[in-house]
């Protein structure tokens, strides 16, 4: 839930910046191993949205895969989930994750009216 | 009519930057957070009971931070160690996010201390999500709670720099595969060390506490491969 306001806090933060009024719909990123499961997320977001600029706005999710590198065989590699994290082809450990673990904010579709912006 | 702007925004930019922001001035003062998470049940505030009993039997100067949805319980039994010891009531939030601890440490964490210890939510989920400002972030899991817990929430056992077992004592009576914890550890997490600890027989609490302290004292911490980034992916080689 308290990621399902954080997305509402940071969009309306930038619907004041840009002068919009109404959202029409939220693009998130979200990594195989972010640790959010996109459905509860989905329904969280309609009850935060309620009585904020983005009431009745939709909430679509890139899924991003995981990928992790090991820099011996420059090979990368699915992760999987739970993650394999070790190198199929030398068995040593990842150097790190190349991908899966974004949790971020996208793109946001204004909707309605822009207000003129100040200065 | 419909526009849209590219955002490109951290979800937890906000919790994230107030946890460095902490880090640091915790740095300064010379105080080191260590992040207690796992499921309810799985033995944290026995564990910590003993580590802050430890510690000062040692001169360390503790203090620790207990977060529940209801009820000062773990406060009450952690207090029984003589450690500085505060209750965070999260109203039924299932994690602490920094700003909510931040409003509790100020005015109240004793300016000597060196091991500041916060007990997060019972929930392997959520928590695992928000970076605090510690410096070692502990993972746990009861050998009741079958071997392959670090499969079934990897994001908490992946990003910790130290998995605890506890109630060890009980791992024969639970059958609990040490061996196969170690593999399901090592899947999520290569190279992270992993301390066997009994609360009620005080086995490994010593351990711990001294991985704490180093720590604390800038020992360079395990880099878990979830916390790392590898560069930019090329095309997979086939």
């Amino acid at each position: 839930m308290s990621i399902a306001l954080a997305v509402v806090g940071q969009v309306e933060e930038a619907a004041r910046a840009q002068g919009h009024d109404a959202v029409a719909s939220v693009t998130l990123r979200v990594g195989e191993l972010a640790g959010v499961v996109p459905n509860a997320l989905t329904f969280c977001f309609e009850l935060a949205c309620e009585g904020t600029a983005l009431a009745g706005a939709a909430l679509a999710t890139e899924h991003v895969p995981g990928r992790a590198h090991c820099p011996p065989c420059d090979h990368a590699w699915p992760t999987g989930t739970p993650p394999s994290l070790t190198c199929p082809r030398c068995g040593l450990a990842a150097a790190g994750l190349v991908s899966g673990r974004e949790l971020e904010i996208a793109r946001v579709s204004w909707s309605g009216a822009t207000v003129p912006e100040e200065g | 009519m419909c526009r849209a702007t590219d955002l490109r925004t951290a979800v937890l930019a906000k919790n994230d930057h107030g946890a460095q922001e902490l880090r640091a001035e915790l740095a300064a003062r010379r105080t080191a957070m260590v992040n207690l998470l796992s499921s309810p049940g799985s033995g944290k505030t026995a564990l910590l009971e003993a580590e802050l009993t430890l510690a000062r039997e040692r001169g360390v100067p503790v203090a620790a931070l207990t977060a529940d949805l209801a009820t000062e319980n773990d406060a009450t039994r952690l207090a029984r160690s003589g450690a500085p010891v505060r209750q965070v009531l999260t109203a039924g939030l299932c994690h602490i996010e920094t700003d909510m601890l931040r409003g509790h440490l100020d005015g109240w964490l004793p300016d000597a201390t060196r091991l500041l210890f916060v007990e997060n939510v019972g929930n392997l989920v959520c928590p695992a999500s928000y970076d605090l400002g510690e410096t070692l972030r502990v993972a746990l899991a009861s050998v009741t709670e079958g071997e392959d817990k670090p499969l079934k929430y990897p994001t908490a056992f992946g990003l910790a720099h130290l998995v605890v077992v506890t109630k060890d004592d009980l791992a024969a009576a639970a059958e609990f595969d040490r061996a196969a914890f170690l593999d399901h550890v090592r899947q999520v997490n290569p190279g992270v060390e992993v301390v066997f600890t009994s609360a009620r027989r005080g086995a490994g609490v010593g351990q711990l506490l001294d991985r704490a302290l180093a720590a604390a004292d800038g020992e360079p911490v395990h880099t878990p491969v979830m916390a790392a980034t590898a560069p930019a992916d090329r095309e997979p080689v086939r």
